[in-house]
């Protein structure tokens, strides 16, 4: 192995790829959420009409034969062509010329939060069906939630750290705070991370369903994902991913690369309260937020843009409501936030990947995405969501919140240009 | 060597190693020559269990190294 580089202390982002229920591919998804466009309906992937929820954000313009060999894209779970697509992607936008040398020192950390769900319930249905011995060798493998990054790291030889988180709802954000930390140590030059996931299958839909949390307007998809607004009545389950090229910032200037931002604040907190609600006095997000802020170094009046966790659960956005007047005092009824679940749905482990993604194209552009379907604002909801339509608007500051079943709580900060 | 198992051996064996046809030959080994790892062995085994609708016991499975191997294996075993 090449010598350890010296590792600058900064990291930035220099590439993005991603899947989403809008499009696949950044140029083509990025218009259409500024625009407020829905991804949201009835099921196709099963036949969904004996489940209580009808209705998801799935991925409409993906075949996994564009972006893997004929034989992989025919046996891999849906979630791993996600992340293998995304990386692909990412790694073409960065520009980024993988020498022998900087392969050792690229690694790969994304996530998913369940992992191969729907290769579990074909193989489990065979071995029920016709015995065990008619179980596939590839079931382990391709459903093991690593095997995103296993795989992503075999396609493009990439020989660095290769991990990955699997946090639930914020394993795409744990994935881009834990890459961010294995940089700045010098543990890698570069990274892919970010998360990926494919839940919607027969076993998915039954076992979200069973829990209660999910939209059940099956007779308007459309309007199904309504975050912060007091006619919600759950998420919207989704799918897709997004990967980052996320680079030491010393080696991204020295080749001239495109910066898209720095991330400059990571924070993690437990709620060790409940299973899947949040705590009652929304401890664990003002914590996570806190520590975010902390480790940038800057006060919460810097952040022009939040995007929010916003799943369209009444918990979930009356307590991230809660936390974030707490964290920002004043200054909440000031700073624009907005929820990307109304267009796109909650993508779970992927969701706070494709957050930060929307959170460096807002800051590139001047464009914040909107909330939509919000016509009839929850009392308990009282910040400024952006609702419905996109808005122009130059953050230097952008901050992310992610929190997943089992009360992970992560916030990422970010700022716009990598400038000293 | 009947002509049909050949043709189904073929068919499966493009579908599951993502081969061309033009390579599934006779003399091909699956694993020298159409790179099948472990794993796609086992694969490609239930694959022809599935298509001809018989057993082939793991003690048996190293009988089939080649395509004609398969071939001469299939055709015993509907014999």
């Amino acid at each position: 192995m090449s010598e350890r580089p010296v590792p600058s202390g900064r990291v930035v982002i220099t590439g993005m790829g991603a899947v989403t229920p809008l499009a696949t591919g950044v140029d083509n998804f990025w218009p259409k959420l500024l625009a407020g466009e829905n991804g949201v309906a009835r099921v196709t992937l099963l036949d969904p009409s004996e489940f209580s929820t009808q209705i998801a954000a799935e991925v409409k313009d993906f075949n996994a034969e564009d972006w893997l060999d004929k034989k992989e894209a025919r046996r891999v779970d849906r979630f791993i062509a996600f992340a293998v697509a995304s990386a692909t992607m990412a790694l073409k936008d960065s520009g980024i010329e993988l020498t022998d040398e900087l392969r050792d020192h690229f690694g790969v950390c994304i996530g998913s939060g369940i992992g191969g769900l729907t290769l579990m319930g074909e193989q489990h249905r065979r071995q029920v069906e016709h015995g065990p011995g008619k179980v596939t060798p590839f079931l382990v493998p391709y459903m093991i939630p690593d095997m995103a990054s296993g795989f992503t790291s075999i396609v493009h030889d990439l020989r660095g750290p290769n991990t990955c988180t699997v946090t639930a709802c914020s394993t795409g954000a744990n994935a881009i705070g834990d890459a961010y930390h294995i940089i700045k140590r010098g543990d890698a030059v570069a990274m892919l991370a970010g998360g990926t996931e494919a839940p919607i299958n027969e076993i998915g839909l039954a076992a979200f369903s069973a829990a209660r949390a999910m939209s059940t307007r099956n007779h308007e998809p459309h309007l199904a994902s309504r975050p912060f607004d007091l006619d919600r009545d759950g998420f919207v389950i989704a799918e897709g991913s997004a990967v980052l090229v996320m680079e030491d910032y010393a080696h991204a200037i020295a080749r001239g690369a495109k910066i898209y931002g720095e991330v400059v604040g990571y924070g993690m907190s437990g709620d060790a309260y409940h299973i899947t609600q949040p705590r009652p006095d929304a401890g664990g997000a003002i914590r996570a937020m806190q520590m975010a802020f902390d480790r940038a170094g800057i006060k919460p009046e810097q952040i022009g843009y939040i995007n929010a966790h916003g799943t369209s659960t009444y918990y979930n956005d009356k307590l991230e409501t809660m936390a974030i007047k707490h964290v920002f005092g004043d200054y909440a009824y000031k700073v624009p936030i907005s929820s990307i679940k109304s267009m796109i749905g909650h993508t779970l482990g992927a969701s706070g990947a494709i957050a930060a993604l929307v959170c460096l194209l807002a800051m590139r552009d001047g464009k914040l995405p909107p909330t939509i379907n919000l016509g009839n604002p929850d009392p308990e909801c009282d910040l400024d969501y952006i609702p419905n339509v996109y808005r122009e608007a130059q953050a230097e500051y952008s901050m992310l919140n992610s929190f997943g079943f089992g009360g992970h709580n992560v916030t990422l900060i970010l700022k716009r240009t990598a400038d000293a | 060597m009947s002509q049909d198992i050949l043709n189904r051996v073929k068919k499966v064996t493009v579908e599951e190693l993502g081969v061309k046809e033009e390579e599934v030959v006779e003399a091909a080994s699956f694993t020298e020559d159409l790179g099948a790892d472990s794993l796609d062995v086992v694969e490609l085994v239930m694959a022809f269990e599935d298509e001809f609708g018989i057993d082939i016991p793991d003690e048996e499975v190293g009988e089939i190294k080649t395509v004609g191997d398969a071939v001469n294996y299939i055709s015993k075993k509907l014999g």
